[in-house]
């Protein structure tokens, strides 16, 4: 798609836009695409090919020393999809990355339809708190979580101890992968429903307030206006930040790397970032981490296809 | 210039009169249950800090005091020995100069470019323009996980492997697309009209750019900076993926090495909290002072053609 940009014919163009717009000189806007398109092609093009190549490739230890790499055709995603390693890693990403965006919108619609219901200094106390959490980089933020959830002096098991009938006292968290990925979805969670929030709340501020009295004039419950009416208007933003959610939850790596480092690195605690990461940077096998890769962005597309298609369409309207 | 269709979170955050939230509330019926949500949004907000709190509180702490199994929830006997321990664990200094300078080559380069393909989408009609926009709004979609086997053969086999010009091309070329991504909706807030008036009083098409759009675009300017800025301040996967060597650390990755260093012995959690502090507080108080602006652009980007 984003070829017809560097081939288009400029004979075809000048007169297209002479048509559309007769004072602007036409050149113009491909000289300034210029910087961007070329860093772009180098920094994400490139690699991407490379990257879909190897995956055609066997490309391990002996490449790496110069070997040159035969084509294999696809015997690297004919061994992926028959290793149930690798399923095991697919299922709990799918399954981590619809829990974690899930719960994370939930709480963030509960929490932007709260700040509309309270008085200005709660509400600030609230965007303040939402604003800090959100603005910890990754990395702090994690060694603060992987501190809070340390088996012995962690003030989660201290707190969760104090609770009568509940022996938590030393419990391992990041030893068992169920309580392993539920650490790590709370902390993306933690991480992430600022965002929501903040952006549902803007919208919710855009609901026409004469619309909303008219309706209750006429006899519509509060139910009814948030769902008839509240609900539909704020639909695009609620679909762009699920999307955001579902795409970063895919891949997520610094909390599951860092999670690792505290925990165990054993490959039932790995999601698909940490997977790649370990069969490239780690077994040198760069053909079947380049496979993994390629799978991985065909399933973004996969998941945000819906979404393209939409602004597509909305892009041919204008 | 984009409060027009989009909200604005600094005004909404400052006053509580601007927006329909105000007057949502003034409908507000029963007094108790408005009571009931304050103290609901309270104890979320205090659970929500909390981890920020507990870093700050634990950096203070010295470390016999975090070994008793009883925390200490208020550094009363508090000290900043651990961030001197902390800075004098010596690669600090290193890592924040090698943070600085990737980070500020990347926002530099990022600005520049994205500003003039911003220019480009939003000021002309021309053929490719669609494929374009619709091309950077794919490669913001595209996982880091999923690229940096190939960015790591790409930038090993021309030698720059930990050095400061490898890390850099890949997070401009990374964090590129989100900046026009915004600069984008901020160019399409100022109305072409302005500059065309200027153009009949005898200006040139350039000129007319220069005097009267891009001092406006200044805010526009500084909001996508700071993104960028933040965005490769942060980054962790590919700085770990090319700067193997522990000499050419940034930030998150000495963070990060200073917990696992200190994991080996009982992890002196004081100093990992100084650490953490030190690498998140500057972060933060920027991000406060600009993330109004920030959010404004990024959905201004997302709802402007």
């Amino acid at each position: 798609m984003s070829s017809t940009v560097a081939t288009a014919p400029e004979q075809a163009t000048k007169q297209d836009s002479r048509v559309a717009r007769p004072r602007r000189r036409v050149p113009a806007p491909y000289f300034l695409l210029i910087p961007s398109v070329v860093i772009l092609l180098i920094g994400m093009g490139y690699p991407l090919i490379w990257q879909t190549i190897t995956s055609f490739q066997e490309f391990g230890l002996s490449q790496q020393f110069g070997q040159p790499a035969p084509f294999v055709g696809f015997a690297n995603y004919i061994e992926l999809a028959g290793n149930p390693v690798m399923w095991g890693v697919v299922g709990r990403s799918l399954l981590f990355m619809a829990v974690t965006a899930i719960i994370t919108l939930a709480v963030g619609l509960l929490l932007a339809v709260l700040m509309t219901a309270v008085g200005k200094v709660v509400r600030l106390t609230l965007q303040i708190s939402l604003l800090l959490a959100w603005a910890m980089p990754v990395v702090a933020a994690m060694t603060v979580w992987i501190w809070l959830f340390d088996r012995r002096r962690g003030v989660v098991n201290y707190l969760l101890d104090m609770i009568p009938g509940v022996e938590m006292n030393r419990f391992a968290w990041l030893e068992n992968p169920f309580t392993f990925f539920m650490v790590a979805s709370i902390i993306v969670i933690w991480m992430s429903v600022p965002f929501v929030a903040f952006s549902v709340y803007a919208g919710l501020t855009q609901v026409s307030d004469e619309v909303l009295e008219a309706a209750q004039l006429d006899g519509a419950s509060g139910w009814q206006r948030l769902r008839f009416i509240i609900m539909p208007m704020i639909r695009p933003v609620i679909a762009i930040v699920l999307l955001l959610q579902l795409i970063w939850d895919l891949r997520v790596f610094t909390q599951i790397t860092m999670l690792q480092d505290a925990g165990s690195r054993a490959s039932e605690f790995d999601l698909l970032g940490t997977y790649i990461y370990k069969l490239g940077a780690g077994s040198q096998d760069f053909g079947m981490a380049s496979a993994v890769s390629i799978f991985v962005l065909l399933l973004t597309f996969a998941i945000s296809w819906y979404y393209v298609r939409s602004l597509l369409k909305e892009d041919e309207q204008s | 210039m984009t409060t027009a269709t989009t909200p604005n979170h600094t005004q909404l955050l400052t006053s509580g009169r601007s927006g329909r939230a105000a007057k949502l509330r003034t409908r507000q019926p029963l007094r108790l249950s408005r009571v009931l949500y304050s103290v609901l949004a309270i104890v979320i907000a205090l659970g929500w800090v909390f981890p920020v709190y507990w870093m700050i509180n634990s950096s203070l702490l010295p470390n016999r005091t975090l070994q008793s199994f009883i925390p200490t929830f208020v550094p009363i006997n508090g000290s900043l020995n651990n961030y001197s321990n902390a800075l004098e664990n010596g690669s600090f200094f290193s890592a924040l100069g090698i943070s600085l300078s990737v980070t500020l080559i990347a926002v530099f380069f990022c600005l520049l470019f994205a500003f003039l393909a911003a220019v480009a989408i939003s000021r002309f009609r021309f053929k490719g323009r669609k494929s374009f926009v619709l091309a950077v709004l794919i490669v913001q979609m595209l996982p880091a996980e999923g690229l940096f086997i190939a960015q790591y053969k790409m930038v090993a086999s021309v030698g720059l492997l930990n050095s400061i010009i490898g890390v850099s091309v890949i997070y401009t070329a990374a964090v590129v697309p989100f900046t026009i991504w915004m600069l984008r909706g901020f160019v399409a807030g100022i109305p072409a009209d302005l500059e065309e008036a200027a153009m009949v009083d005898g200006l040139s098409r350039t000129q007319a750019f220069m005097r009267i759009t891009f001092p406006l675009l200044a805010p526009g300017l500084v909001a996508s900076g700071v993104f960028a800025f933040l965005q490769a301040w942060n980054e962790f996967t590919v700085a770990l993926v090319l700067l193997p060597a522990e000499a050419m650390q940034t930030l998150p990755l000495w963070l990060r090495g200073f917990i696992q260093a200190s994991a080996t012995r009982e992890t002196d959690w004081g100093q990992v909290m100084a650490a953490s502090t030190l690498v998140a507080v500057p972060v933060i108080v920027f991000f406060l002072i600009v993330q109004g602006r920030m959010t404004s652009g990024l959905v201004a980007g997302a709802v402007k053609g």
